[in-house]
């Protein structure tokens, strides 16, 4: 059978030895939790605790703050130390709570009660859904709850979960596909029983045999569940791409997934949704890969969201000598960190340490012109003229051109022989275009 | 040879030069372009840089508005009090007192005394610098990239980084406010030349974050609002900003700022 995958796309070294042998570990916090009250898209969260507040584990403690936005909880129990603004992996300052951690992770009521969620209507799944603050947990930390109401739940007729994974060096998804498959599927069965017409598909890149053939075997007498394998290439998990590797259907930026009869949802995410229904759990972990030549045991661990990437590096045995640089997230779309002090927040999939050999660090010369950023492009677009228009910062060309249906893949810039900054460039032009618009609006 | 012949052709060739000669005069006549002199004048005194400082496209445009009475006649700032003078002799007005201003950048972390959190290496654009998390290798998030973003849009040469942070030539700086438009901090400001005492600070963070980012940043103390007898210094958010039209320059807020950043130019 031909792989499903899309048009487009590079194959980048994808590093993923480093740690997919190694199953998950626990890790209990040991410092400080620091809980930002923006971990997700939409409106961020108003906090609904006080300094000297003292809180439970499973507690919720700031609220969603519209209807585009999540509820923050309490991954512990403890003190309420101060509600200041703390760094975030992403670079920007937000408004955070601060828990000192008492160590007895004292549970609110009801914590962890066993549900049936057959016996749930589809109004309570979501309320439960929306309670829980699930996020998108791939990175882009969509609201789950607004996912699950589209405006026709009968026209969706698919339900993705995301199991490409193929950010290089990210290893969380394959190692949950492995040792937590019950959890998946079921989680993936509460997804289904929203949408009465969908069938729910398990697309996995196919550098992931093992996963593939686990729950091939487990999904074996689900009826409407499948498996789809992907080729493996990057960046197959993008939502667009993912979507027209398993329907054909296409949509671009000005449409969401459901337009197409889609509902796509990472691994871990659809966990959470297990969690949350079957165990009243709320989103209060997530799996994190430690990872790199630059660390000395790299390792995937589950971490209570809030836990400082500090504490990690410890637990994966420390840096080694030398470490250049150290990105939240994988080397494609990562996020390079120039502290380590920030905390684990619901879209922070890994930590990647690189020595220097791995460090892309070259110098940029003329566009030759050779077009190999147009192959690479997942989205189609002209990478080279778009940026001739971002070097002008020539919004109207820029825009023209379709630049804002560039996702910042990083595509272009791995496969320019020239090796030009095109993803940074068309990062600065796609702010100052949302920047214009928002200014526009407001007049 | 025949003469006649010779004769003929250049009396038809005259009499067809006549008739075109007549049309291009009549057809001049009747859709003759009016132009307005004084546009003119005032066009052939302005610059000529189209640097758009003034907010018009171009001299062409301030020109066209200043003969219709739509811009002051001291409105090219490149050109300042002489070409102002020139064009109020055109226009028969008052050229009015020009003030000369420049622009000023309020950061003074330099290579010594800011700190830096990593090294950057990506475009060497402040722009760009500041779209991605981090925003660049100084640990201020509000001061001088010191990338040279204003140094590329500067027309006259009047803005150079150095040591890492963008220092303004007042000679040659005309005020034309390209710097200010592109800077993305906006730390760049027009004032006038004969300020006399200036806050060399941007940031918005509080006093203990500022210092472990910067040895000469503001750190929001407001002493200086309560050492100024003319209520000329208020804190816009956590930064102190000096009114010119108050300030009359007797420097005690200079005195006192213990973080040393309000400073005579």
């Amino acid at each position: 059978m031909k792989l499903a995958t899309f048009r487009g796309g590079v194959h980048p070294y994808d590093g993923k030895e480093f740690s997919k042998d190694k199953p998950i570990k626990k890790y209990m916090p040991k410092g400080t939790m620091v809980y930002p009250v923006s971990q997700h898209i939409g409106a961020p969260a108003v906090p609904v605790v006080k300094k000297n507040d003292e809180v439970l584990m499973g507690q919720i403690i700031a609220e969603a703050g519209g209807f585009v936005s999540s509820n923050i909880i309490s991954s512990v129990s403890g003190k309420v130390k101060a509600v200041e603004p703390r760094l975030l992996p992403s670079g920007a300052k937000v408004n955070s709570i601060i828990i000192e951690n008492d160590g007895n992770y004292t549970p609110v009521e009801g914590l962890g009660q066993k549900r049936d969620y057959t016996k749930m209507s589809k109004q309570e799944i979501i309320d439960a859904v929306k309670a829980a603050g699930i996020v998108g947990l791939g990175g882009a930390g969509f609201p789950t709850h607004v996912k699950l109401m589209p405006k026709d739940p009968n026209a969706i007729d698919y339900v993705i979960v995301n199991g490409a994974e193929c950010e290089p060096y990210l290893t969380s998804d394959y190692r949950a596909m492995l040792e937590m498959p019950e959890r998946l599927i079921e989680g993936l069965k509460i997804m289904l029983s929203l949408f009465d017409n969908a069938k729910g598909v398990i697309a996995i890149e196919n550098n992931k045999p093992e996963a593939i053939a686990k729950l091939t075997e487990m999904v074996a007498n689900e009826e409407k569940i499948e498996v789809c394998p992907c080729q493996t290439k990057y960046p197959q998990g993008g939502e667009r791409n993912l979507i027209y590797a398993v329907t054909g259907r296409k949509i671009n930026s000005k449409k969401l997934p459901a337009d197409a009869g889609c509902i796509v949802d990472n691994v871990d995410t659809v966990v959470a949704i297990q969690m949350a229904i079957s165990e009243s759990t709320p989103l209060m972990r997530r799996i994190f890969t430690v990872t790199g030549a630059g660390i000395n045991e790299p390792g995937n661990f589950e971490v209570k969201i809030g836990t400082s990437y500090a504490e990690l590096i410890e637990e994966a045995g420390g840096l080694k000598e030398g470490v250049q640089k150290v990105i939240s997230g994988g080397p494609m779309m990562g996020f390079a960190l120039s502290t380590l002090d920030v905390p684990v927040v619901k879209t922070s999939s890994a930590m990647t340490c690189m020595l220097e050999d791995e460090v892309a660090r070259y110098k940029e010369s003329p566009c030759i012109r050779c077009g190999r950023c147009i192959h690479a492009c997942p989205s189609h677009l002209v990478p080279q003229m778009m940026m001739d228009a971002a070097e002008k910062v020539d919004l109207e060309v820029f825009q023209a051109l379709n630049g804002m249906e560039c996702y910042e893949c990083g595509s272009c810039t791995y496969a320019c022989p020239a090796h030009r900054p095109l993803t940074q460039a068309f990062k600065q032009m796609r702010q100052a275009v949302m920047a214009e618009r928002r200014k526009q609006q407001q007049k | 040879m025949d003469v006649v012949a010779i004769i003929l052709t250049a009396i038809v060739v005259g009499v067809v030069g006549l008739i075109v000669g007549l049309l291009l005069v009549t057809a001049g006549e009747k859709f003759k372009v009016e132009v307005d002199e004084k546009e003119v004048a005032v066009r052939a005194e302005l610059p000529g840089n189209n640097c758009g400082g003034c907010g018009f496209p171009g001299c062409d445009g301030l020109a066209a508005a200043i003969a219709k009475g739509e811009a002051p006649v001291n409105g090219c700032p490149v050109g300042g009090a002489p070409v102002a003078e020139k064009i109020a002799a055109i226009m028969g007005q008052d050229a009015g007192a020009a003030v000369k201003k420049v622009a000023y950048v309020h950061c003074s972390g330099n290579c010594d005394v800011a700190k830096t959190k990593g090294e950057y290496y990506g475009i060497q654009d402040c722009r760009a610098a500041k779209a991605i998390p981090g925003g660049g290798s100084k640990a201020c998030a509000f001061g001088c990239k010191g990338l040279g973003t204003c140094v590329k849009a500067c027309q006259f040469d009047a803005i150079h980084i150095v040591n890492g942070v963008a220092v303004v030539d007042r000679n040659k700086c005309v005020a034309c406010g390209k710097c200010a438009s592109v800077c993305p901090n906006n730390l760049i400001d027009i004032i006038p030349d004969d300020a006399k005492y200036m806050v060399s600070c941007s940031s918005q963070e509080k006093g203990k974050p500022v210092k472990e980012a910067c040895e000469v940043g503001c750190i929001g103390c407001t002493l200086c609002t309560r050492q100024c007898e003319f209520g000329a210094i208020s804190m816009k958010g956590n930064v102190a900003v000096i009114d010119g039209e108050k300030c009359t320059g007797c420097g005690k807020c200079a005195e006192k700022c213990p973080a040393k950043i309000i400073r005579e130019r």
